[in-house]
């Protein structure tokens, strides 16, 4: 990959994360009126999108960011009213502008009737909010110029820096009455240099002066001295710097909201250039003392005196009352996002699988030392056990990296909602919580699919129309509740729906068509609602555009246990369903138990062991020619020997003398599983099976033991249903008999 | 991939040749990560015969195949003199559990000649081509095609 490819890779990264803030931002605004911050952020997403684009030449994006770019101002300025017209068609258009970004990365330039339509009808609020709208805002009429003229956007780094400065030199002359504002007008002293990565992140120092004119009358000044003769010029160096001298009726921290987007990138400083100017006569001379100096750059340059151009404190020639406020250009106060670093996932990998390496190892020197008859208060020993520790440490803070606020997924669905819902004709309202809860990053890549399916499920089938909810004197407006939370060690992610709940009658009856369960079965309502998760069930009577993919709950429900995970639903009728699933927090490291299986050893995820005994020979009984039930407590349990149903032998030894684990399956049903001997908890490091080879029935995954081994894990659901088939049915009426 | 203009400079390829039981076989060397010595590997269920389970290979789980079984040829057990050749098969490692490893060939293009036509599907499964070298019979192995998966894409 290039560099330029590279850049646009971060870009398009970027615009993911831009995307999803402006699709929180727009969400807010539906929710109410919102402050003027929240528009503001929406702003800065269209507006650093477009910027990018432009700097790649993606000038269908460019176009269509920038009609949107201009309504959001309209709306930042007061210029256009929000509405909740408006912000639904600006939510259509995140979608657009989101499709557009990923024709972009795909590389094409999606400039469709789709997209003109869209542009088209943001243009009309952006022309019906200006005519209606009250024009107080100091720049409307600039702005209302603005979107007239045909729009351009310049390629970065394109132009030359000296071409770059004419437009730049005094753009207005300071007029001393300026507006006065509440808290009258100060002056602001600004210097502002722009480093090499601002303009490598795609922004442009100009859009930020004029943004800063927004705030009052500034002389902006441009230092272009340092700029080098043409044969020595890196043109991608960053030479210029500005001094600006702002009189606005404004807080501090609003001028810094102005360079956020370029928070870091450059070498800021603002302070106060006087006393709430121009009150008095003396703050009056100071001023223009100061004014005389920046607008002669060379002196500006050189003077220490004046607006020095990082962050040392301004000294202001004349007498000043108090204390010159001044702040450095990194006060952590100052909205400054928290520093994150981006890492290519592939290194971290290698990080994890390095420290399951590190864990592997010290089990291994730790079982030698064993062998070798040390005293466990030996040295080695005590040491051994520090080591033992400290690799634990590091390996919960590997995995801590890697652990990622399920949002990501989360974000994705207001949009799969609203389409949904669209298509379905039905009023959705999407309430998510939890959306900090913390994943592994394998966990969450694989989330987005089932939760993609149960809510379009949840809409489609649990939701009633508008005026079927009327009928029932409920809402018209539906509500899906999306929620993720940590619940005993492992994830857990609710999709609940306030619809009509599972028609049991329904589903009854397709199971029944379909051959699915036996006509005269009696089943719980329980075991009813689990029917859908059969394959080759689908309620909807016609196979819908949603969700009748041909993609059954079967399959969602294949892919959550493949992960080591359950699905389960709840209903109610007339109140809703709930479907819950619940996975591992990582899949790269397991709870295991180390059992024996015919002189091999595994490994039992003890997630799905219920308890571990020694059978006695009288609770171990004979069911039908072949089958074997243990009776624990009160009920029967098909006994199974794991080493047959692997078939590694044939004949099982007596189980009475051997060890028994009581699992459960992801659907709730237990077996007794036969093992050799057991050796013990521990955790493994998972490794897989399919990396080199592919899957093996029964078997979930392998790790490496101590001795450097490796070790199968069992798949405790396989291995049940794996179980000989003439076994079975008896056994399994004689569960269900007994629960 | 390393670059296959480099690699057959000349259309000249390199080899390792090996030995199970009296036949000797090849495989194109760029395809071969390392050779070690036999480890036992841990067997998985219900796999083909010639799967002889896995090994730790540094970290990963490594199949390794038993290729006299996998050819059809009478199979022995594993002794200490035994080799495992590791080969990358289409992004996938794979151990080939083999007699000895003889030799490293340089052959031209030229002198690898297509498999005779017997009526024998493992040779013409698994037998890219056969060479001459020295008065011996060497036959290359397709390694893209050993793995159980690749077979039943096939049939």
């Amino acid at each position: 990959m290039d560099e330029m490819e590279a850049i646009k890779a971060t870009f398009f990264q970027e615009c993911e994360e831009l995307l999803a803030d402006l699709e929180v931002g727009l969400l807010a605004m539906q929710a109410g009126p919102a402050d003027g911050e929240t528009v503001n952020a929406v702003f800065r997403a269209v507006h650093s999108i477009k910027g990018g684009a432009g700097a790649f030449g993606f000038e269908g994006l460019v176009r269509f960011a920038h009609v949107f770019e201009t309504l959001m101002d309209g709306l930042r300025s007061g210029k256009i009213e929000q509405s909740s017209d408006l912000v639904a068609a600006l939510l259509r258009a995140a979608d657009l502008l989101a499709d557009l970004v990923e024709a972009a990365r795909g590389g094409a330039e999606a400039e469709d009737d789709r997209t003109g339509a869209m542009a088209a009808e943001l243009q009309v609020l952006i022309e019906g909010g200006e005519s209606a709208g009250s024009m107080s805002a100091p720049a409307a009429g600039e702005a209302a110029g603005e979107l007239d003229a045909p729009f351009s956007f310049q390629p970065l780094g394109a132009s030359s820096p000296c071409e770059a400065e004419a437009p730049f030199t005094p753009l207005a002359v300071l007029p001393l009455d300026g507006p006065a504002g509440d808290a009258g007008p100060v002056a602001w002293s600004i210097a502002f240099r722009p480093r090499a990565s601002l303009f490598h992140n795609g922004n442009e120092p100009a859009l930020i002066l004029r943004e800063l004119e927004r705030l009052g009358p500034a002389t902006i000044t441009l230092d272009a001295s340092s700029v080098p003769p043409l044969a020595s010029l890196d043109p991608e160096a960053s030479w210029l710097s500005w001094e600006i001298l702002l009189t606005a009726s404004c807080e501090e921290t609003e001028i810094r909201e102005v360079f956020e987007f370029v928070d870091g990138d450059c070498d800021l400083s603002i302070s106060r250039a006087g006393e709430d100017a121009p009150a008095e006569a003396d703050t009056d001379a100071a001023f223009a003392a100061l004014l005389a100096s920046i607008q002669d750059p060379p002196a500006a340059a050189v003077d220490p005196d004046v607006a020095p151009p990082v962050m040392a404190p301004p000294v202001v020639a004349a007498p000043v009352s108090r204390p010159v406020v001044a702040k450095a250009s990194t006060d952590p106060q100052v909205a400054a996002p928290q520093a994150t670093i981006r890492v290519d996932p592939e290194r971290i990998d290698r990080l994890i699988d390095l420290v399951g390496e590190l864990v592997i190892n010290q089990a291994m020197l730790a079982q030698r030392v064993m062998e070798s008859g040390l005293s466990p208060s030996s040295a080695v020993s005590v040491g051994l056990d520090d080591l033992e520790q400290l690799t634990r440490e590091i390996q919960e803070s590997v995995m801590a990296i890697r652990a990622q606020p399920v949002k990501s997924v989360f974000q994705r669905m207001p949009r799969l909602v609203r389409e949904t819902a669209a298509m379905t004709g039905k009023q959705v309202r999407l309430v998510t919580d939890g959306e900090n809860t913390e994943v592994d990053k394998t966990v969450i890549e694989r989330l987005a699919e089932p939760i993609t399916h149960m809510i379009r499920n949840a809409i489609d089938h649990g939701l009633e129309t508008p005026e079927a909810r009327i009928a029932a004197g409920k809402n018209p407006e539906g509500m899906v509740r999306l929620a993720a939370l940590h619940r005993g060690g492992r994830i857990v992610i609710e999709v609940a729906d306030d619809g009509a709940g599972i028609n049991r009658r329904k589903v009854l009856a397709i199971a029944t068509d379909r051959d699915l369960v036996a006509a005269d079965a009696q089943l719980s309502d329980e075991e009813i609602d689990n029917l859908i998760f059969l394959p080759g069930f689908s309620t909807a009577t016609q196979v819908s555009d949603v969700s009748g993919r041909g993609v059954g709950m079967d399959v969602v429900r294949r892919s959550i246990q493949a992960l080591g995970g359950r699905i389960s639903i709840a209903s109610r009728p007339g109140e809703g369903s709930t479907f819950t699933l619940s996975l591992p927090l990582t899949l790269a490291v397991l709870d295991g138990m180390v059992i024996d299986v015919a002189g091999h050893t595994m490994v039992a995820p003890l997630s799905a062991i219920v308890e571990s005994l020694r059978p006695k020979p009288e609770d171990v009984r004979r069911l039908g020619p072949t089958g074997m039930v243990l009776a624990v407590r009160d009920t029967h349990v098909p006994l199974l020997d794991i080493g047959c149903v692997l078939g590694f032998r044939t004949e099982a030894p007596p189980a009475s003398d051997r060890v028994v684990l009581l699992v459960e399956a992801e659907d709730g049903s237990r077996a007794a599983l036969v093992a050799d001997g057991i050796h013990g908890q521990r955790q493994v490091v998972i490794k897989s099976l399919e990396a080199n080879y592919r899957q093996v029935p029964g078997i979930a995954a392998a790790t490496i033991l101590g001795d450097g081994r490796v070790a199968l894990i069992l798949d405790v659901d396989a291995v049940m249903t794996l179980r000989p088939p003439g076994a079975s049915r008896a056994a399994e009426s004689t569960l269900i008999a007994a629960e | 991939m390393t670059d296959p203009v480099e690699h057959c400079v000349n259309d000249i390829f390199e080899m390792i040749s090996f030995r199970i039981g009296e036949q000797e076989f090849c495989v194109d060397i760029m395809a071969v990560r390392e050779i070690r010595g036999w480890a036992p590997a841990t067997p998985l269920p219900q796999t083909p015969s010639y799967m002889r389970g896995v090994i730790n290979l540094r970290g990963a789980v490594l199949p390794i195949l038993d290729l006299a079984a996998r050819l059809e040829l009478p199979s022995s057990e594993p002794s200490a003199r035994s080799v495992i050749i590791v080969i990358d098969a289409g992004g996938r490692l794979v151990g080939l559990l083999v007699d000895a490893v003889s030799d490293i060939l340089s052959v031209s293009r030229d002198a690898i000649q297509p498999p005779p036509d017997i009526a024998c599907d493992p040779v013409r499964n698994f037998i890219r081509g056969l060479m001459s070298v020295d008065g011996r019979m060497i036959s290359q192995i397709a390694v893209e095609r050993i793995l159980p998966e690749v077979e039943t894409l096939a049939a």
